[in-house]
């Protein structure tokens, strides 16, 4: 065999290698999609109650909560980024990075400091190679995470919210919205101080609070971030899956498409080889002929 | 005579819809002490402590729930139980 066509022939192997990787990435990630959409569809009756119920609160009291107040003069805020912990999924973790950038610049216009609270490795290695500060990390947990994830993250984020001397003002959370199969944006939400969302205060019932408003919120209020980091979570996971699965097709394809070009190749390199060894021996044989013509 | 609908009871954690139908009486303790819940309630926003809430079904079944960190919302014969169910 040639050398050329051992070449080629060794790397249509590594490519088909590779190709059957990427082509069970893809079918696993496939598979995961529909159960991550199954579970934020799963947490979502809980995530509205409360929401509800955390807004009803809001609306009917008049306390004056750390968590629902608006500070006068913000200083510091939280900004928590969901990221892969993995990446072979395209763009996915980058794209969560980059609207964490831009949310973090426009809080910088503001004149306000923000913190960086990361989940996921490919946040954390993004800021740790800038040396850039980070306020928490969370890692191990991003395709499928658990409430207990949820809660230990949103308890960081309390403790600084209610910290004494330098606490957020502000909580951002970005994540990964999963719009569909083929869709998922980079979105930041105002988690806290709580944005009422423009409820018709008028359809909410009056409700009766036991003990009482302020009692009802200062328990509400946790579970309420709880929730919404949660649901966060999970639409990222589904999120990545989806990116995940999307960015595996593509390089399975394009294995398909680099194998089919280098059997052109090999293919080629072999004919010629075969040409080339035919006109040898048509060339030795033509030699030999005329050599023995001329000795007789 | 006994009132003329039923609760409609939603039992939900963070992970799941755990339970949903009708009920005749939901029953769960608050930092306040029991209530029942029955029937054309008055709206109300409580914060339960760890424990169980048990619910009368319709179909005369009844049903007992653990959970933690939970709250009870009623309004307009809906209630819904939030929690981390054990």
């Amino acid at each position: 065999m040639g050398a050329q066509l051992r070449v080629y022939r060794r790397r249509m192997r590594s490519v088909k290698a590779t190709k059957k990787i990427t082509k069970a990435m893809e079918l696993i990630s496939a598979s995961r999609i529909v159960k991550a959409q199954q579970r934020v569809n799963a947490s979502s009756p809980y995530a509205n109650e409360l929401t509800q119920a955390v807004t009803a609160v809001a609306t009917f009291s008049k306390v004056d909560h750390p968590l629902t107040t608006p500070s006068l003069s913000p200083r510091r805020a939280a900004v928590l980024i969901i990221a892969a912990d993995r990446g072979m999924a395209g763009a996915y973790s980058n794209a969560a990075i980059k609207e964490g950038d831009i949310v973090v610049a426009d809080l910088k216009a503001r004149g306000i400091t923000a913190d960086a609270y990361l989940v996921g490795r490919k946040a954390l290695n993004y800021y740790k190679f800038r040396n850039r500060a980070i306020a928490g990390s969370w890692t191990g947990f991003s395709d499928n995470p658990q409430f207990a994830n949820a809660r230990e993250v949103s308890a960081a984020l309390i403790t600084a919210f209610l910290a004494e001397s330098d606490s957020a003002d502000e909580l951002h959370i970005i994540y990964t919205q999963f719009k569909s199969m083929i869709t998922q944006i980079p979105v930041t939400n105002q988690v806290l101080p709580l944005v009422t969302e423009d409820a018709p205060a008028g359809l909410l019932p009056q409700y009766e609070f036991e003990p009482d408003a302020s009692e009802v919120l200062n328990a509400l209020l946790p579970r309420y971030v709880e929730a919404r980091v949660f649901n966060a979570m999970l639409q990222s996971a589904a999120s990545e899956h989806a990116a995940r699965r999307r960015a595996m097709k593509s390089a399975t394809d394009n294995a398909d498409e680099l194998i089919k070009s280098l059997t052109r190749l090999a293919n080629a390199a072999r004919q010629a080889e075969i040409t080339q060894e035919i006109s040898e021996i048509v060339g030795g044989a033509d030699a030999l002929a005329s050599a023995s013509a001329g000795s007789e | 005579m006994a009132a003329s609908s039923n609760l409609t009871v939603e039992v939900v954690s963070p992970e799941k819809r755990v339970w949903s139908g009708e009920a005749t009486m939901v029953s769960a303790r608050t930092l306040e002490g029991d209530i029942g819940i029955l029937p054309d309630h008055a709206p109300l926003l409580g914060v339960l402590v760890d424990g169980t809430v048990s619910i009368k079904a319709a179909d005369g079944t009844s049903h007992e729930f653990a959970m933690s960190d939970g709250f009870i919302s009623v309004s307009k014969n809906r209630v819904s139980v939030l929690g981390e169910s054990a």
